[in-house]
């Protein structure tokens, strides 16, 4: 996948030069439920009102795994820390960085970096410790 | 409600067979299943075949006709394709058109052909049942997305990783009688403690292996068995199925599976039983804490307390409710396609007395599979009987 005229996925790759500005958004519907791009219908309530929100700054990591065995697509990234952290209206799945992986925890308030991967050069979504 | 009957099942071996392509393996599955039925080829009216990976392990899409050819059935036929849940969903399917009378014989099953991708290629190719966008390319494999629900469990209710090294333990000792399984082999907690880790806290004996194999169901309406004498004592009573968002972000609880007990609770109502019923179960156990939350999902144990099931005896062969004794994933191997329409076959062998674990459950009546896909953004579960 380090092929760089790969073609674009759009609202994912408009997502990830936002958030590479510091500009991290998310969806939210006319009944406030949060949700990931790209979408043209609310996940939880069916609404088609959707609007750009900003991301807040920072969140707080629910759930961490450092993986030792990953795909070929991060084969010399490993071993890495992926975590679930949670920003208020929605959460997002990212790799932890600019700590080791095995300081990473619960409860840890991370922020939005995006980040590359050692192995294809592809950006990552990243969240560095705040 | 018409009952389903399970006149015929068929296994190849599970484990390790590269070069053998699913044509192969579900002819094999399909002429055991026909063997045992009794029904004549010529009677099938559909094929519904679960696969997960064709595309990806053997460049080959369209799969349905390919093995209805394979299995010597000139029948229409269609894959289904929920992850690991596919052949779940196949048998899902068959229910309800045996039921509503739609048909009356169908061969149901699935096949996976996995080792020849190697690890690293099977890691992958397991990964796009994850989210590729919001997941995937943030280096979530298959057993990291189960070790964040291993995680969230642990935080969330507390429970170890030697709680969940027991799961592995049992399922290990419950295929030594097994001779299909990919594992037969016993192993101890230490072993599993001492394993090289895969996704922390998820170590290799925490996970499935990497496995070829097919399964096949020949499954007849009620009045077609009677019609015809069949021997098969044990019907399929209930049927569920359970979705979620996709991505394990998105649920609102990282520990807990709600497909699978919406699947679960469908199943239960359908069928007129409880989870007090239930004698024994096979659970889709990938990981250890998949059986966990399994049992959880399945009100076989109260939230929170399911990660001390099998270390306490409760789901061990001689417990109170024997959960996973093929071998489960874990041992007995997990040829994703064909593992939904596999647990079918070893609860109705459970149920009947033919499976070499029957004599941990004499008497039983009431047997559960669990099929789930993804991080349970899929599940089905079917309840089955036996006549006694």
């Amino acid at each position: 996948m380090s092929d760089s005229e790969r073609v674009p996925d759009a609202g994912f790759d408009e997502w990830l030069d936002a958030a590479e500005d510091g500009k991290g958004y998310y969806l939210e519907c006319a009944n406030g439920h949060g949700s990931l791009p790209p979408r043209r219908v609310c996940p939880d309530c069916g609404s088609t009102d959707l609007e750009e929100v900003d991301l807040p700054e920072t969140g707080e990591i629910q759930t961490y795994t450092v993986t030792h065995v990953p795909t070929p697509a991060f084969e010399e990234d490993a071993p890495y820390a992926t975590a679930v952290v949670d920003f208020g209206p929605v959460r997002l799945t990212g790799q932890v960085v600019g700590t080791d992986p095995d300081d990473v925890e619960t409860g840890l308030t991370v922020a939005l970096e995006i980040t590359v991967s050692e192995t294809t050069d592809e950006r990552v979504i990243g969240l560095r410790p705040a | 409600m018409k009952d389903v009957r399970v006149a015929g099942t068929g296994l190849t071996s599970f484990g390790n067979t590269p070069e053998r392509t699913s044509r192969d393996l579900f002819a094999e599955a399909s002429i055991a299943a026909f063997e045992d039925s009794g029904v004549p080829r010529d009677d099938v009216e559909a094929v519904l075949y679960g696969n997960f990976m064709g595309e990806l392990a053997e460049h080959q899409g369209h799969q349905g006709p390919l093995m209805a050819e394979a299995a010597g059935v000139q029948a229409p036929a269609t894959r289904y394709e929920s992850a690991c849940a596919s052949s779940g969903t196949a048998v899902r399917e068959a229910v309800k058109r045996l039921r509503n009378g739609e048909n009356d014989v169908l061969l149901v099953g699935g096949a996976e052909r996995m080792t020849n991708l190697g690890t690293a290629g099977a890691t992958e190719a397991l990964a796009i049942a994850a989210d590729d966008l919001w997941e995937v390319r943030a280096g979530v494999t298959f057993p990291g997305a189960y070790a964040l629900m291993a995680q969230a469990y642990f935080d969330e209710f507390g429970g170890e990783r030697e709680d969940l090294a027991h799961i592995a333990v049992k399922n290990h000792a419950n295929a030594l009688t097994n001779e299909k399984a990919q594992y037969q082999s016993a192993i101890e907690v230490s072993d599993v403690l001492e394993a090289p880790p895969v996704s922390e806290p998820l170590g290799l004996y925490d996970a499935c292996p990497i496995s070829d194999g097919a399964s096949a169901l020949v499954l007849t309406s009620d009045s077609y068995a009677d019609e015809h004498d069949l021997e098969a004592p044990v019907a399929i009573t209930g049927t569920g199925q359970g979705g979620d968002r996709m991505a394990l972000h998105d649920r609102e609880h990282l520990a807990r599976s709600p497909a699978a007990r919406e699947a679960g609770e469908e199943a239960y109502a359908d069928a007129g039983v409880d989870a007090g019923d239930v004698d024994v179960a096979e659970v889709h156990d990938c990981f250890t804490i998949a059986e966990v939350l399994a049992l959880e999902a399945l009100d076989l144990e109260p939230i929170g307390e399911g990660i001390s099931a099998a270390r306490d005896g409760r789901t061990t062969a001689d417990g109170e409710t024997p959960i996973n004794l093929s071998g489960g994933l874990k041992a007995k191997g997990h040829p994703v396609g064909a593992t939904g329409a596999s647990q079918i076959a070893e609860v109705t062998d459970l149920l009947a007395g033919e499976h070499p674990n029957s004599d941990h459950v004499e008497g039983a009546t009431t047997g559960v599979a669990h099929n789930a896909g993804g991080t349970v953004a899929s599940a089905t579960v079917h309840v089955l009987e036996v006549d006694r």
